[in-house]
């Protein structure tokens, strides 16, 4: 992990390569370094730690989402990146609200987000701009909600049996 | 059993096999590549309920002849949001639930989520709980690639090796019941430490083990590396560039198969994984017949590591002494106010996590196995993920099976290895 100022000084890397306003701001947490961006500069920055920084973070091990209800921005996505060399962890993440979760697709930096990627849009509803193919992964094609956002209700779904089978119209279909 | 074979020979050329070339040469076409694709190319469903398929995966085949040239997977048909459901559980009962998404290697997710929570706490875990932590996560590496063995030399043809494997494995579940009273599931890591010390026996019965399954593994190498067809079906199918691998985030034995030496064991140590002495098993061509060797391997090693933990278990708690954090022991409910306090505050409310995030990583039978846990300060997670090897590893099917005989895709699923427990959570 880089310390509390590695982590400034990447963050100070990035602004300088990227503009001031593509970092949001740096967590150093429990010995973790968490860089945070603006959602629109995410590819950029992934872009930029992959391929030019000086201590390149060349894998991409984890991407998923959170919900931070009821902060504001809610939504969260978060990258996991790895230097395999150095044995160092980054982590990025990105802010979204609800009313227009866009975040442009990371795909073409790393083709292992394709999963992920669609899973977070399945179960937040974040919007990857530029996937080749978002769909639901895990839930049904049909699906309407993002069931991992805090406001949806755990056990919300009615379960079927023979005696409430009358309860729920149209179970048949 | 001695190993027969002499040692100074590469690996790969060990075995003594008869060789029987594909008719015109390595170089010549496979079958069903003359035809033509417009007319040829036919969709077909393998799955969900396939029985090559280790649990409920779905594809979407493209075939031309015999030959794959896409394959898509679909899954989620075991999502039963667990996930989703740990954020209705107290930071304790989590464990569980998590341990039921990678069903053959439940000690990791169990252990992982752990950790991510003792970060979150800053709990320290006591040096013998952590020795005891690592002898469990290597028997159930052992019992998840015997599993693999017997399931994937069944869908390679070899019968016989599914039950012997399964013999191998219940023995281990004889040990995690002694342990847990538990054979599968056992929610036995605890955050802070395990929840029990071993029985009496424990050592024993593990240190009889040992030797037991050395002699068992060159049994089932002496079965299998000289079975002519599993050869055939393994050697030179399913090989993905490393580069491409390393794109996809794979890990795990696929990750070192292809010759790239990462294990989270040695190259960031957890649990104390750092004062055992270890080889990590890689392959040089990336083939499927590598995948296999590379897991036949980590077995040796594993009994290599239980060895050493065994003899340098070290004396004292097996779980922290911090009250906010681990029950009490029992005797003293009768006694002391205090611990009645603490006891009963843990089992009905649970233990309050400050607010953070963090993200702990470690090194499953499948690869890098990634907790993400939120905690919003109550005594319940807001957000639990697992980053599961299987899920991202599963990516790279088609990169092992496309442009291959529709056989071979059953022989990468196997050697894929992916657990649909996991995938769909």
């Amino acid at each position: 992990m880089p310390d509390a100022t590695g982590l400034e000084l990447i963050a100070a890397a990035v602004r300088e390569r990227l503009g001031d306003e593509t970092v949001v701001g740096t967590d150093y947490h429990r010995e973790q370094a968490m860089l945070e961006v603006a959602p629109g500069s995410v590819h950029d920055t992934i872009a930029y730690l992959k391929e030019e920084a000086d201590e390149p973070f060349e894998l991409l091990m984890s991407l998923h989402g959170c919900d931070y209800f009821p902060a504001e921005p809610r939504l969260g996505v978060h990258y996991q990146l790895l230097a395999m060399q150095r044995t160092d962890r980054l982590g990025v993440k990105t802010r979204v609200g609800v009313e227009e979760p866009r975040v442009p697709t990371i795909v073409d930096l790393y083709s292992g987000a394709d999963f992920q990627e669609r899973e977070v849009f399945d179960m937040f509803g974040v919007v990857f701009d530029g996937h080749p193919d978002l769909r639901r992964i895990l839930m049904p094609e049909d699906y309407e909600g993002h069931p991992q956002r805090r406001d949806f209700p755990m056990g919300g779904e009615p379960v079927l049996f023979t005696f409430n089978e009358h309860e729920i119209p149209r179970w048949y279909e | 059993m001695s190993d027969p074979r002499p040692t100074d020979v590469p690996y790969r050329e060990r075995e003594q096999s008869v060789t029987i070339e594909r008719l015109g040469g390595p170089d010549a076409p496979v079958y069903g590549t003359a035809l033509e694709p417009e007319t040829e190319l036919f969709t077909i469903n393998m799955g969900p309920h396939h029985p090559a398929t280790h649990g409920v995966l779905r594809l979407l085949l493209t075939l031309e002849g015999e030959v794959v040239r896409s394959v898509t997977p679909l899954i989620g048909y075991v999502h039963t949001g667990i996930e989703k459901s740990c954020e209705d559980q107290a930071y304790w009962k989590v464990i569980p639930f998590v341990e039921r998404m990678d069903y053959l290697a439940y000690y990791y997710n169990a252990l992982v989520f752990c950790m991510a929570v003792e970060q979150l706490v800053e709990e320290e875990v006591p040096p013998r709980a952590q020795y005891l932590r690592v002898i469990h996560l290597e028997l159930n590496r052992i019992a998840s690639h015997l599993f693999w063995l017997g399931t994937s030399a069944l869908d390679l043809g070899a019968i016989s090796i599914l039950w012997y494997a399964l013999r191998d494995r219940e023995k281990i579940l004889d040990i995690f019941e002694m342990s847990s009273g538990q054979r599968l599931h056992p929610r036995y890591f605890q955050v802070g430490g395990v929840v029990e010390d071993i029985p009496p026996g424990f050592e024993q019965k593990v240190r009889a083990f040992i030797p037991d399954m050395e002699a068992r593994i060159d049994q089932y190498e002496a079965i299998l590396d000289r079975n002519e067809i599993l050869l055939q079906r393994l050697k030179h199918v399913g090989q993905v560039p490393l580069e491409t691998l390393l794109d996809l985030g794979v890990s795990g034995p696929l990750l070192r198969a292809a010759g790239h030496p990462w294990d989270l064991r040695k190259a960031m140590p957890y649990s104390s994984y750092d004062h055992f002495d270890f080889k990590i098993p890689i392959g040089t061509q990336g083939d499927n017949y590598d995948r296999y060797r590379v897991r036949m391997a980590e077995m040796r090693e594993s009994l290599r590591i239980v060895e050493q933990a065994l003899d340098g278990l070290p004396e004292g708690r097996y779980i922290t002494d911090n009250r906010k954090i681990a029950l009490p022991p029992r005797h003293e409910l009768a006694t002391s106010m205090e611990a009645l306090i603490h006891h009963f505050k843990l089992v009905t409310e649970g233990f309050r996590v400050p607010p953070g995030e963090v993200y702990a990583a470690i090194e499953s039978p499948r690869g890098e196995l990634g907790c993400f846990v939120l905690a919003d300060g109550s005594a319940k997670p807001a957000r639990v993920h697992m980053r599961d090897p299987s899920f991202v590893n599963l990516q790279a099917l088609r990169y092992m099976a496309e442009g291959r005989l529709i056989a071979d895709l059953i022989a990468s699923i196997a050697m894929l290895d992916p657990i649909l427990g996991g995938i769909d959570r």
